[in-house]
């Protein structure tokens, strides 16, 4: 045995390669690590793991669907529809729209997109969206008329259809092929070929990791100067490379020693490490931000009791949470409006404890008048999100101060999204009341804020049942004029506040930090990449 | 030997079964749901449930169950619930950083601890052993994500000698995976650099009291083949052991130290699958990180036989 085995050569061979590696290590030159010029590598806000834009209205994959779809219509930075990949018509009594595709439009297989795409991918849109399916709701028919036009046929006017089809979230409809959209909008896409500026790089995606973009060839920008979603999409990159970095500390330090281009969203407490490096930009890309917000469970006490949702609402401080979870007064402003401050309906009736620091003694005095015996409130509380670990902390000792009996859960936050959609009573693996945020746009409409939902257990978690804040919805669609919407809007944020359909807990922002070297990107609640440029 | 190798292999099989029928049972019957993480913050009650109908979890769990056994007796490990991507495919794309990472922190380790063992031994209670000895304490001491920040500001950062983060694979770029390896590399090795040096060391101690130490030092054997060509060798037995199974723990994934260097490997793939609840891609890591260990295990018990004659199979 002794030829098969030598401790001494081993060890002489493991220090020389130890030496040499080591070495040659060292010997590195500092400037190996540089990038090709055309490509932008970002960190996003989470790694992209749903790659179909209907059957998820997470953020990553709005994103990323952005990057490789194109929309029939994009709202800028007023909230207006503009064309995007088609003009519409309106008939005089409001009961046809017609939509013209322009020219040039080709999907990323080489095929040129037509109306029946258009159709069919309104159609799964329609399943999921909760505004789409309050236009399919009153449609009749939705068909395509030739090549480049269809008609969407209603049985009675709904003003809001053209504001519905161009929004930007949860769910935008993104126009696909024909038979990938033909899919159940329950089951995931399995083909990702859309019409957008950038192709999906299939071969190299690492789902939660990375994943790669090129540039589309044949994409035919508009003409318009780019705003938020709408105006032209031109790209100066051959490549946008995503990467998921689960240690925000190390995305800093990747973006200071210049081997990533762009940071989506930068932890506030860690600005002042990129602040100090001059080859580094932070900002603020999107002007309105998201809105923090609590729900409670309507179907069970003690929250089945206006006046106990009332006495909650009351307890509670805006400036408490966000001084906690943003810290940095410049990242965050109060906000009482339920569409969100700096929206066309914002409006902030009914939320001035929430702004003034709360009313602790109030919330007592009303919790006591309504009778409250001490029930458990579940607070369910995520450890894992930096967004939103402090808000129920600082809520469950607001609430406990106005005198509710909270019993606070931490767990993960996938733990909270499973839990909240069970209607169980809190004792039973049920709860009473979640926090969770959104980007402005999702809540910056009475149809699309999903919260404002009346309709029981068909609506969102917590599941109230409000036939007053469905009439008002239905006032909405009606409201032929903006000021009409307004007002309608302003009746709703009175009877959301009254009846505490949802608390608003303020709005914060996230900066973006990029490489000096990165410029023209656009001021939005998305990231984008088109407009982007990248000097060598 | 050949018997005894197909016997253990074999044996993997009913190891193998066991692990399946308990993760299988225990992600089931643990809170969280695909179909929900799928669906996204807006969605309704109603539409998860269809999407979970859709993806068969409503089925009974025994008919998941055989659909699933059916599917890995195929050699097929299923499709990711989330990404829909080949399960086998993400794990595939994960292997190569854990692996080549793991095999240049064992590299590093056994090359540094090894001796290090045996010199503390060698100088039993001299500063030697105490400095020894000092590192080691430090070295499972001092967390692991603290030793990394520390390489990267000054290696990373302040030098600028190295990469702050991400992988290259060695068949890509040789040069670019040294570069990028060898600080999460040396990072892990810190703390099996100190187990292994604390593990030779006590085996080496034991070995040089014997009789057979005496002797070849009494009939003038230098002192060096003393300490490694006889006292080594038998002491080799727990070494190799501790090697093994920190091999299998590197292989098993470090996630911090895959977060710190933001390295594409198997820790954070179980840890976003965990969170996922991406059920299909948990039971094969479950099933792939239990069939390493057998193996390693195994290799480790033949190793046994080449280091000491007396070990027969």
């Amino acid at each position: 045995m002794s030829g098969a085995f030598s401790s001494r050569s081993l060890v002489r061979l493991g220090t020389f390669t130890a030496g040499a590696l080591l070495a040659a290590t060292l010997l590195t030159p500092p400037t190996a690590f540089a990038q090709d010029g055309k490509t932008i590598t970002g960190v996003m806000h989470s790694g992209l793991r749903v790659l179909d834009p209907v059957i998820t209205t997470a953020h990553i994959t709005r994103n990323h669907a952005y990057m490789i779809y194109d929309v029939l219509l994009a709202q800028n930075d007023k909230f207006e529809p503009q064309p995007q990949m088609a003009d519409w018509e309106v008939s005089d009594d409001g009961l046809v729209y017609t939509f013209t595709l322009r020219d040039g439009l080709v999907f990323h297989d080489g095929e040129p997109v037509t109306a029946e795409d258009a159709v069919a991918s309104l159609k799964r849109w329609g399943e999921r969206d909760s505004g789409g399916q309050l236009i399919f709701d009153v449609t009749e028919s939705l068909e395509a008329d030739d090549e480049k036009t269809l008609t969407w046929t209603l049985s009675e006017p709904f003003a809001p259809l053209i504001a519905i089809i161009s929004k930007q979230s949860a769910l935008p409809p993104f126009i696909m092929p024909k038979r990938i959209a033909e899919t159940s909008a329950d089951t995931p896409i399995e083909e990702h070929i859309g019409s957008g500026p950038f192709v999906f790089v299939a071969d190299e995606f690492d789902p939660g990791q990375r994943v790669v973009y090129e540039r589309f060839e044949d994409y035919v920008p508009r003409e318009e100067e780019p705003s938020w979603m709408a105006g032209g999409k031109h790209v100066y990159v051959d490549r946008v490379v995503w990467v998921n970095m689960a240690d925000q500390q190390t995305a800093i330090n990747a973006l200071g020693a210049g081997e990533i281009d762009y940071i989506e969203q930068v932890q506030v407490d860690l600005l002042p490490i990129l602040e100090a490096n001059p080859d580094v930009t932070v900002e603020r890309r999107d002007p309105l931000g998201y809105q923090t917000m609590g729900r409670m469970n309507f179907k069970h006490p003690p929250f089945d009791n206006k006046e106990i949702r009332q006495a909650a609402l009351m307890a509670l401080s805006q400036e408490d949470i966000l001084a906690t979870l943003i810290g940095n007064p410049d990242y965050y402003e109060l906000c009482g409006a339920i569409f969100g401050c700096g929206t066309p309906l914002a409006d902030e009736t009914g939320a001035d404890t929430l702004l003034s620091g709360g009313d602790p003694e109030g919330a007592a005095s009303l919790l006591e008048e309504a009778g409250y015996d001490g029930t458990p409130v579940v607070l369910m509380a995520p450890t894992d999100v930096t967004t939103l670990d402090d808000q129920p902390v600082v809520a469950a000792q607001a609430l406990r101060n106005a005198g509710f009996n909270v019993d606070l859960q931490p767990m993960d936050w996938q733990s909270v999204v499973t839990r909240r959609a069970s209607m169980d009573p809190p004792s039973e693996g049920g709860w009473n009341i979640f926090f969770t945020n959104w980007m402005l746009p999702e809540v910056a409409d009475p149809l699309i804020n999903v919260m404002l939902n009346g309709r029981g257990e068909d609506g969102w978690f917590g599941w109230p049942e409000d036939e007053r804040a469905e009439e008002l919805r239905a006032n909405f669609i009606a409201a032929g004029t903006p000021e009409e919407q307004l007002k309608v809007a302003q009746e709703l944020q009175a009877h959301a506040l009254d009846e505490v359909l949802y608390v608003p807990l303020g709005q914060y922002f996230m900066p973006q930090a990029r490489r000096n070297n990165i410029s023209g990107m656009i001021p939005a609640p998305v990231p984008v990449f088109w407009n982007v440029q990248k000097e060598d | 030997m050949f018997g005894y190798i197909i016997r253990r292999i074999l044996a993997i099989i009913p190891v193998l079964l066991i692990v399946a029928i308990i993760v299988f049972l225990m992600l089931r019957l643990s809170p969280g749901d695909p179909a929900a993480i799928l669906a996204g913050d807006a969605a309704t009650p109603a539409q998860i449930e269809r999407i979970r109908t859709e993806l068969g979890l409503n089925d009974p769990l025994h008919i998941q169950f055989i659909t699933w056994m059916g599917q890995i007796l195929q050699g097929d490990l299923g499709t990711s619930l989330i990404s829909r991507t080949d399960v086998w495919t993400m794990i595939e794309r994960r292997l190569d950083p854990t692996i080549n990472i793991a095999i240049l922190t064992i590299i590093i380790s056994v090359i540094l601890a090894v001796p290090m063992g045996v010199v503390a031994a060698w100088k039993h209670r001299t500063w030697v052993d105490y400095l020894v000895m000092s590192f080691s304490v430090l070295g499972f001491s001092i967390p692991v994500f603290v030793i990394g920040y520390i390489f990267i500001s000054i290696f990373s950062l302040q030098l600028r000698w190295l990469p702050v983060q991400g992988y290259t694979a060695p068949s890509d770029d040789l040069w670019g995976f040294f570069q990028r390896a060898i600080l999460p590399s040396l990072t892990l090795a810190t703390i099996y650099i100190a187990l292994i040096a604390r593990m030779t060391r006590a085996s080496m101690l034991e070995v040089l009291n014997e009789d057979y130490v005496r002797t070849a030092r009494a009939k003038g054997v230098p002192e060096r083949d003393v300490l490694f060509r006889h006292a080594l060798r038998n002491a080799a037995v727990p070494i190799m052991t501790i090697i093994g199974i920190g091999f299998a723990l590197l292989i098993g994934g470090v996630v911090v130290t895959e977060s710190v260097f933001n390295i594409p490997g198997i820790g954070r793939l179980t840890v976003d699958a965990i969170l996922a609840r991406d059920y299909p891609v948990i039971q094969a890591m479950i099933l792939l990180t239990a069939g390493i260990y057998v193996l390693v295990n195994l290799l480790i018990d033949l190793s046994y036989s080449l280091i000491d004659p007396r070990i027969r199979y």
